[in-house]
């Protein structure tokens, strides 16, 4: 310490705590969360930018460059011409959003995007037919029944499970699932919605599962016991209680597993394949979004076709529905939160 | 024969003793055996007419993993009157109430030993269910514990599991008066059992746990939680309530003991039933010295 004075010396000057160490910690967490945000904005950027093309035959960036080329080059004309192109449109919103026939690079082209919609709704349907009840039975049984121990096991195991790459998953469906359902369905071909659907289910299990669970055991143990107390079996306390008092939290899981099954790519890729389809035969192959911009990704169209750009007003959509049930997950837990003091 | 009985202090230091009892099968409701040690005559729970008996403990113990939460508990408790069972924090009042309607199943550490009588049933025996025998008796918590539903289903929900089918309207109404609730709350039958005051809350608890009509009512300081308005109503009530129900009461609060109880059981520290008897001989003249002092003041 500073000096051998009896007033102790509390100021910066006087203490040996490097006065600079906090604002430099300080700068690289801002750094880190700085880095963050501007990159989620970037990919929002990129996003929207991507999808303006498809929808009006330039991006914003191409757009100003082409002008601006023509206004350096001293030709009026050509940067009108650059503006006429830009702004005019490629395909109407209408068309992408109504229509209901997907072929943006094969002629004859069309640009409706519903077939790969309804094929992301069938997935999502079907594993929210498998992962709300099987996760629901799964997280009341750990929150109201297994003992500690078994708890202590089945809770771990069920996050490993939703830590397994989704590839691995994808060959899951191909290799084994697949298989079974051609077995009582022989005509069933090698992709199928019903494979997806059900390897997707598996997939978001956990999910259902380990968020309901932690929103059970939160509910105070005060409310159990009145209702046991009352002389209501385990069984009434989970569903006439446990249940109701947790709702948001389980509702919130179902909205987040749900936006997974939405933004699911690999596993579905190679289970349901590649052939945009509305059908309700959970037997058809058919296409989801991601896995048409996993087709996209890997094939040959070059940067700046129209293949190309379909790619991003997909991609928005995709982003758009995935944000929405983010908000309304926020939204349910927000509102219907603390029914129990 | 007086109705009360007392436990020497020696029985603290016979914990051996008293395993051994039980080892040779002892039965509480056999003669007062002669303490080997003292030569005095062991508590004698004869002392109470059997028809009287609703609930009735013999060498009832409870162990939390190896902490011993109650020594060997012998007493009868009376129908039809109000029980208070007092005793300093921690001395195993409520180990000793959630014996009764088996809510310590619930707590994974507790192991229960001795026999606790419901109208003449063990009811730790194999063949007991202990969600019927919660039926037959309700309870009420320290702290109010409403649904986060509407007031009218929390009252109706023990009836509803039962499979009740009369007239519930009547049963709800019937609950809530018997509670006086019913006047403070009959327009707002559907509004959150929460939105209550506390007083209010605890009093919808009583009332949730008389729908059902129970034999027995075991509260653990229900008025602990309320301000002095709310615990005067709440002791009235449990006053009205014993004309129908056998009542037994934890409590901290050795005035509140004294007003609304007919019996007093006090506990004292490592989970010993030390006295039991008439509430106003308790509190006049205890027979024991450490029960005299707890009530006096001079510890607990
Ligand atoms: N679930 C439990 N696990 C382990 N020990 C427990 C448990 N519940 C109670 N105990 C112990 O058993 C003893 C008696 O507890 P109990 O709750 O019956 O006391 P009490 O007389 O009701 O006290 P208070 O007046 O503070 O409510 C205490 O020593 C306590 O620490
Ligand atoms: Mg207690």
């Amino acid at each position: 310490m500073s000096g051998s004075s009896d007033v102790a010396d509390l100021t910066r000057a006087g203490s040996d705590i490097p006065a600079g160490r906090n604002l430099a910690v300080r700068g690289v967490f801002f750094a880190c969360a700085l880095l963050t945000v501007l990159t989620t904005f970037g990919i929002v950027v990129v996003l929207f930018d991507g999808a303006l093309g498809f929808f009006r035959e330039e991006t914003l960036f191409g757009l100003l460059s082409g002008v601006l080329g023509g206004v350096l080059a001293g030709s009026p004309a050509e940067a009108w011409a650059a503006l006429r192109t830009g702004l005019g449109t490629q395909v109407t919103v209408r068309e992408f959003l109504f229509g209901v026939e997907w072929s943006p690079i094969i002629r004859p082209r069309s640009y409706g995007v519903l077939p790969l919609l309804w094929g992301t709704m069938l997935i999502v349907v079907g594993s929210a037919l498998i992962a709300i009840p099987v996760g629901t039975a799964t997280a009341i049984y750990l929150s109201e029944y297994a003992d500690r121990r078994v708890r202590k096991v089945v809770k771990p195991t069920l996050e490993v499970l939703a830590g397994v790459p989704t590839i691995v998953y994808g060959f899951f469906a191909l290799s084994f699932i697949t298989p079974i359902i051609q077995r009582f369905f022989p005509g069933t071909g090698t992709f199928n919605v019903a494979a997806g659907a059900i390897v997707v289910g598996v997939m978001i299990i956990p999910m259902v599962s380990s968020l309901s669970e932690d929103a059970m055991s939160a509910v105070p143990d005060e409310l159990r016991n009145a209702a046991y107390g009352l002389g209501a079996t385990k069984f009434e306390v989970s569903t006439d209680v446990v249940v109701p008092a947790s709702l948001s939290g389980v509702m919130a899981s179902y909205i987040l597993a749900i936006s997974r099954a939405i933004g699911e790519t690999m596993a579905v890729t190679l289970a349901v394949g590649m052939q945009p389809n509305i059908t309700l035969n959970p037997l058809e192959q058919a296409q989801t979004m991601t896995a048409y911009m996993v087709q996209i990704g890997i094939s040959d169209v070059s940067v700046g076709s129209i293949g190309y750009q379909s790619l991003f007003a997909v991609g928005l959509l995709l982003f758009v529905m995935t944000l929405g049930m983010n908000l309304l997950s926020l939204w349910i837990k927000g509102r219907y939160q603390e029914a129990y003091r | 024969m007086s109705d009360s009985y007392t436990v020497g202090d020696e029985r603290e230091n016979e914990q051996d003793g008293a395993a051994a009892d039980r080892a040779d099968g002892r039965n509480v409701s056999t003669p007062d055996p002669v303490d080997e040690t003292t030569g005095e005559t062991t508590p004698s729970i004869q002392h109470i007419a059997d028809a009287d008996t609703v609930i009735e403990a013999a060498d009832l113990t409870v162990h939390y993993g190896d902490v011993e939460a109650l020594k060997p508990v012998n007493v009868r408790l009376p129908a039809q009157e109000v029980t208070a069972i007092i005793g300093p924090s921690g001395c195993g009042k409520s180990t000793f109430l959630r014996c009764i309607n088996r809510m310590n199943d619930m707590v994974d550490a507790a192991r229960v030993g001795g026999e606790l009588r419901f109208r003449g049933k063990n009811v730790y025996d194999e063949d007991v269910d202990p969600v019927a025998l919660r039926r037959k008796i309700g309870m009420v918590f320290q702290k109010p514990n409403p649904f986060p539903k509407s007031i009218y289903d929390n009252v109706a929900y023990g009836l509803e599991i039962q499979g009740y089918d009369g007239d519930m309207d009547a049963r709800v109404e019937e609950a809530l008066r018997g509670a006086a609730l019913w006047d403070e709350v009959k327009d707002q039958l559907d509004e959150s059992g929460l939105d209550l005051s506390g007083g209010q809350q605890q009093r919808l608890c009583i009332a949730r746990a008389i729908a059902p009509d129970p034999e027995v009512i075991l509260m653990d300081e229900p008025a602990s939680a309320l301000d002095p308005v709310a615990t005067a109503k709440v002791e009235d009530l449990i006053d009205e309530l014993a004309e129908e129900y056998t009542v037994v009461i934890v409590t901290h609060n050795m005035q509140q003991a004294a007003r609304i109880s007919d019996k007093t059981a006090v506990f004292l520290t490592g989970g010993q039933l030390v006295e039991f008897g008439e509430t106003n001989r308790i509190f006049e003249n205890p027979e024991n010295q450490r029960v005299e002092d707890y009530i006096t003041g001079k510890f607990g």
